[in-house]
């Protein structure tokens, strides 16, 4: 798949580096020392990249690596703190869409943005309507739709309401909108993460005809396969830096795997021996369906017993977090079911997270800020979220003030949480004490079962340690754990038994003896599944 | 300005940056004074005493204030729950409109002790009714609440109207009135009160219904901040997702807390119907519902402040009588413009001032860096 | 049968000139929070606009002077709610409250400041206002049956901006129907994002919006003061900025819709009066207040979705920033 616009020479392919490049045609993009910081976060250090002229590149790498955030630089959504942007071999300045669009960039956002009210044709008219009145323009534009669509293969009914649409759909219309612009830079984010299978080949064959028109492509994705398949070079970003650039025919799934994970210091926390109990937490064929009809948790079944920590691991976005919702009671299973300490929960007989707590159920839940504590509340109230109601803190209806800080304090004396202030606001502490106070929470009530979502995120690794010795602790004391997490350390670390979700639903099961970094990330980007899945699947790309 | 500007410590957020909206809307009242062609500064002064000056300047000034305690924490309950409830005018008048019902009924046949708590449940309950309907529309429909209040606030007046002029108005009377009621359905004033005690004030419209204000205050800073109900309720203002994780039920919030709201804002039918006028009659809410959301806003939506806010209103309200008196060009519709102001900056555009603080506070820091530290 | 006509012309005729501030009122609602930002604030802009358009009538003795400065100062209220909404990402609710309390009590002072009425304005002549004209060949139909009462009562006998008014609506369908602006005003109002990653300004088009909701309750408040009637008095608005919302929200969003509520809202009012008194069968004597009440009634039952959907634009009420 090497691009033939480009002379390329490659070096042999075991460093695997690309050294020198003789090209016709400046590169379409050359991004020199990006960097930028949203406060304490450095989502970008120091990215240089250079995508070739008519090429197809990819760029990837893990939830949090920085891809998006430089693919919103380039698209003027955010201007980088220092570093230079050059198109077609000249410096630009992009401080806003309009610029980059003046350029000849245009982007497909992994959210789609577009107007649900509108016709297709009144979408990919927005911003470039041809005139003040609408029907002039609109002529020309169905002409030059119909053109594309001819090219291209976009087929879509131009008077078609986006409202009723399907996702695959959708993206053609993105597409086209960014096409209609005369857009000579394609950027897609994520494009296949909501779209089938079929979809997905549409897409590449949109993608291929575009590349020999000479459009050049950089497609982000965290998909394996479909770098593999589509594109000429590849750039793997890792916490906020780009970490390897290589030829796509030079390399495979296996190395970028490596590269997206990067080694890591293994935390070698002792696990201890393991002595399991009766099964606490069981689903049978859990199912979920949004409001928009899409499945979002498949036909999941799994067993956790007392003692047991099970960990979910896949990348973000693959069910993991309905999932959680769903076991926590904060939605109803649209089918099949769980049973929590012997308690059944169905679509018949839903629950609420007041009465899983009742059961002895505790969760740590993934989004800290949103739903684990209230960040305008002094750190004794989220000390007390989900439990407001128990009898040990209040008196004849009242909260007695006391024994709210007083319980707070032992909580933070137990898992030295700083500053020991339980007046202090929630938002006032650091990232890693506010999940150390939640985690205190929780584990202080000595669940029989606990799920626990990302506890680690944005934690510092002296907070990671003593979490994971906590939650050790409480699988000794006999609890069973659910845990999901993006971390494979973190899975490695804690886990006895991993299971691996893609597109909703459980696409392999391994024990953490035959567990490696490798088999975990290649299972995680669906690159190759132990079990292959029926092909129903919706969303997932076997 | 591409640098990371140090956060403000919290008792500028808290105390200074109010501060500095309440002045600015006084400070563009006194150009508005100043461009009619009197002088702000008498005015202020003609204010202050009018308001403060002797004891019957005071006894109107907490008798008004008890009102604006009343809407404040009324607003202030729902905005804790995330809600913005603007029907304070409706929910009042529906709550004087119990008081007068009751006491119109029972008058002749009960003691002041039976009719008191009967009047008190009247007015909080009529007032939590005429609350409960847009909440339930919020809760269940989705109808936004705070076009559904403003509508139930037209629909209040016009029942208030009908009631008035074909039902309940006085036998021969020429104004939509009721008749009087006997004195057993008298509030005591607080000048009658304090005789006993010895103390001797000019008589004021101020009575009872002020303990009911102090007792209200307290109970809203019991149940808000040391309640399990409190605690729900505020984690749903603040957090919809932190509510569900907790067990909060969003549509019970909804209701209660808009129930409550309602309830609160009635008790200004106690005040003005049993506590002054004795009497049912039209108008008696005044504009308190609407600037009741002026004294939640500037008063942090806590009790203290609203009792603060609330007294400030009820200063500009008496002062600005006076002060109608003794500059006939500023009539108490200036009122209304000061607390637009107040409502305007506390409310609308409350961070202006904070870039003005934030670059005061980093010239002020690079200076004596140990001080500003927090 | 000529009485009943008589009566039919004049009811409807009275339709109209109610109606006349609610649909300019609506229209003006409508661009605000097609775009996105909600305005409860027509009440006040109405009022801030007839009182100076009244005060500078009573000054320049020209009607279209006034006009000028009624739009003027309504543009000024829109201006500063614009920039407490869109530049500050203020609370909407709040500042339309803020802004209304702000007219009701400035007009008041400003008026008793300069005339000394108590809040009134002088009467104004007849050149001063804008006063009903008749219809061209009004005088060779007057003999015909239906048609002469009709073309003269009804069609004609109106002031200008009635006229201006019922004009309007088409004006308004066709500019956000048929318009580049348009596309791009409804655009914003439900997806601001969408605007935003196509390259236009989201503040810019939102500022427009609000401006034109400003000349279009400066109308409004112009005709109420010194068309309708002959100078300005105090709260002479009595709520009709919150009917309009309320015909806004009734005709869900869209012109003709707003014209229609708006006209059944002005029907009500004028047989409110003619009700008075009179008996209905099975329901005994109508009270005068019911029928005001409806306009309110309807807007409620509607928002509860007994009477079909009534869905505001999405992105109405939040302010729009860049938050990722």
């Amino acid at each position: 798949m090497i691009s033939l616009r480009n002379v390329v020479t490659l070096r042999k392919p075991r460093s695997g580096r690309l050294e020198e490049r003789t090209t016709a045609r400046p590169p379409a993009v050359e991004l020199r020392h990006i960097d930028k910081r949203f406060g304490a976060v450095h989502a970008n250090r120091d990215v240089s990249l250079s995508i070739a002229a008519g090429s197809i590149t990819g760029i990837v790498g893990e939830n949090g690596a920085g891809k998006s955030t430089l693919m919103s630089i380039l698209y003027g959504f955010y201007e980088a703190d220092s570093g230079e942007i050059l198109i077609d071999g000249i410096p630009a300045v992009i401080a806003r869409p309009a610029d980059a669009i003046a350029l000849g960039i245009g982007m497909v956002h992994q959210h789609f943005v577009l107007v649900d009210t509108f016709t297709v044709l009144e979408n990919i008219m927005l911003g470039a309507e041809g005139g003040g009145l609408l029907r002039r323009g609109a002529l020309a534009a169905r002409e030059e739709v119909r053109r594309l669509e001819r090219e291209y293969g976009l087929r879509v009914d131009p008077d078609a309401r986006v409202a009723d649409l399907p996702v695959g759909a959708l993206q053609r219309v993105e597409i086209l909108k960014a096409l209609y612009r005369r857009a000579r830079l394609l950027i897609l984010d994520e494009p296949t993460g909501v779209l089938t299978p079929q979809e997905t080949d549409q897409l590449f064959r949109i993608l291929s005809a575009l590349r020999s028109n000479g459009t050049t492509i950089i497609l982000i994705t965290h998909k394996l396969r479909e770098i593999m398949a589509v594109t000429d070079e590849v750039y793997v970003m890792r916490a906020g830096a780009a970490v390897a650039h290589r030829g796509t025919a030079e390399t495979d799934s296996v190395e970028l795997a490596e590269l997206m994970v990067g080694r890591k210091v293994r935390l070698t926390v002792d696990k201890g021996t393991v002595r399991f109990g009766a099964p606490a937490l069981v689903a049978e064929g859990l199912t979920l369906r949004d409001e928009r009809g899409v499945t979002r948790v498949d036909n999941v079944s799994f067993c956790v017993r007392a003692g047991e920590i099970v960990a979910i691991a896949g990348v973000s976005g693959n069910g993991q977090s309905e999932l959680l919702e769903l076991l926590a009671g904060i939605r109803p299973p649209t089918a099949g079911r769980f049973t929590a300490n012997g308690r059944v929960i169905a679509p018949e007989t839903p629950s609420n997270p007041a009465d899983m707590r009742a059961i002895g159920v505790s969760h740590i839940p993934e989004d800290r800020h949103r739903s684990g504590l209230v960040t305008a509340f002094a750190a004794n109230e989220s000390a007390i979220l989900g439990y407001q109601r128990d009898r040990g803190y209040s008196r004849w209806l009242l909260l007695i003030k006391h024994k709210l800080l007083r319980h707070c304090e032992r909580l933070m004396e137990r898992f030295d949480v700083r500053p020991r202030a339980p007046m202090l606001r929630s938002a006032n502490f650091s990232g890693g004490n506010q999940q150390k106070l939640i985690v205190a929470r929780e584990l202080d009530r000595e669940p029989k079962v606990l799920l626990v979502g990302q506890p680690t995120r944005g934690v510092d690794i002296g907070a990671i340690e003593f979490i994971h010795r906590q939650l050790l602790q409480r699988r000794d004391a006999g609890c069973a754990i659910l845990l999901v997490s993006v971390e494979l350390d973190e899975v490695m670390a804690l886990a006895d038994r991993i299971l691996v979700m893609c597109g909703g639903g459980v696409v392999g099961e391994l024990s953490a003896e035959e567990a490696d970094e490798r088999k975990l990330g290649l299972l995680m980007a669906n690159a190759q599944s132990l079990e292959l899945r029926a092909a129903a699947a919706v969303g997932a790309v076997p | 300005m591409r640098g990371a500007r140090a956060p403000l410590p919290h008792w500028v957020d808290v105390g200074l940056i109010p501060l500095a909206n309440v002045a600015s809307a006084l400070l563009i009242a006194g150009v508005i004074v100043l461009a009619i062609g009197e002088n702000p500064l008498s005015a202020v002064g003609v204010l202050l005493a009018g308001a403060l000056g002797d004891s019957e300047g005071i006894g109107y000034t907490l008798y008004y204030a008890t009102n604006f305690v009343f809407t404040g924490l009324a607003v202030a309950v729902a905005f804790h729950a995330g809600l913005f409830n603007i029907g304070g005018e409706g929910q009042a008048t529906l709550g004087g409109l119990g008081v007068g019902l009751v006491l119109l009924a029972g008058d002749g046949h009960l003691p002041f002790a039976a009719l008191l708590p009967l009047a008190l449940l009247a007015a909080t309950g009529f007032g939590a009714a005429w609350a409960l309907v847009p909440a339930w529309l919020q809760a269940y429909r989705g109808s936004h609440i705070v076009i559904t209040t403003i509508m139930f606030n037209f629909l209040a007046a016009a029942l208030m109207v009908y009631l008035m002029v074909n039902v309940l108005i006085a036998p021969g009377s020429m104004s939509p009135e009721s008749r009087e009621f006997g004195p057993a359905a008298y509030l005591p004033q607080m000048h009658e009160v304090l005789v006993p005690l010895g103390v001797k004030l000019t008589a004021t419209p101020l009575n009872l219904s002020v303990a009911l204000a102090a007792a209200l205050c307290v109970f809203v800073w019991l149940l808000l901040w040391h309640t399990p109900f409190g605690f729900e309720l505020r984690t749903a203002g603040h957090s919809a997702a932190a509510a569900v994780y907790a067990g909060v039920r969003p549509r019970r919030v909804v209701m209660i807390s808009m129930c409550l709201s309602g309830a609160i804002a009635g008790c200004v039918g106690l005040n003005e119907i049993m506590g002054v006028h004795h009497r049912l009659l039209l108008n008696f809410t005044a504009g308190y519902g609407f600037a009741g959301i002026a004294v939640a806003l500037m008063g942090r939506n806590h009790p203290v402040g609203i009792v603060l806010a609330g007294l400030l209103f009820g200063i500009l309200s008496q002062g600005g009588t006076e002060l109608a008196f003794a500059m006939p060009a500023i009539t108490r519709d200036m009122i209304v413009v000061i607390q637009g102001l107040v409502i305007l900056f506390s409310g609308a555009l409350p961070q202006l001032s904070r870039p003005g603080f934030e670059w005061l506070f980093a010239v002020l820091s690079r200076r004596a860096p140990a001080l500003w530290n927090a | 049968m000529q009485d009943a006509l008589a009566i039919v012309v004049l009811i409807l005729s009275a339709t109209l000139r109610v109606a006349t501030p609610l649909i300019l009122g609506a229209l003006a609602g409508l661009f605000s929070e097609r775009s996105g930002i909600i305005d409860i604030g027509l009440e006040g802009k109405m009022l801030a606009s007839a009182f100076a358009a009244a005060t500078v009538a009573a000054l320049s003795n020209s009607a279209w002077i006034a006009l000028a400065a009624g739009i003027a100062v309504a543009g000024l209220f829109a201006l500063v709610h614009g920039y407490a909404c869109i530049t500050q990402r203020g609370n909407q609710v709040v500042s339309g409250i803020a802004l209304n309390m702000l007219a009701a009590g400035l007009t008041v002072v400003l008026g008793n400041a300069w005339f000394h009425r108590g809040g009134q304005t002088p009467t104004l002549s007849a050149e001063a206002r804008f006063m009903p004209s008749d219809m061209p060949g009004a005088a060779a139909v007057h003999d015909l049956p239906v048609l002469g009462p009709l073309y003269e009562g009804l069609i004609g006998g109106h002031n200008l901006i009635v006229y201006a008014a019922l004009a309007a609506v088409p004006l308004t369908h066709w500019v956000v129907g048929r318009t580049r602006f348009g596309l791009r005003l409804r655009a914003v109002g439900e997806n601001p994002q969408a605007v935003d990653t196509a390259g236009i300004s989201v503040a810019w088009l939102r500022y427009r919006a609000v401006l034109l909701c400003g000349l279009l309750t400066g109308i409004a408040g112009t005709y109420l003061a010194i068309a309708q009637n002959a100078g300005f008095s105090r709260d002479m608005t009595a709520g009709q900025g919150y009917i309009a919302l309320a015909a806004l929200i009734f005709g869900k969003w869209r012109p003709y819709g707003a014209l229609g509520a708006s006209l059944m809202f002005g029907l009500l009012d004028a047989i409110a009066i003619r009700l008075q008194g009179v008996r209905v069968v099975g329901v005994g004597e109508v009270p005068v207040q019911l029928i005001q009440a409806l306009p309110y009634l309807l807007t409620v039952i509607l928002l509860a979705g007994f009477i079909g959907k009534a869905d505001a634009p999405k992105a109405a009420g939040t302010p729009y920033g860049k938050e990722r």
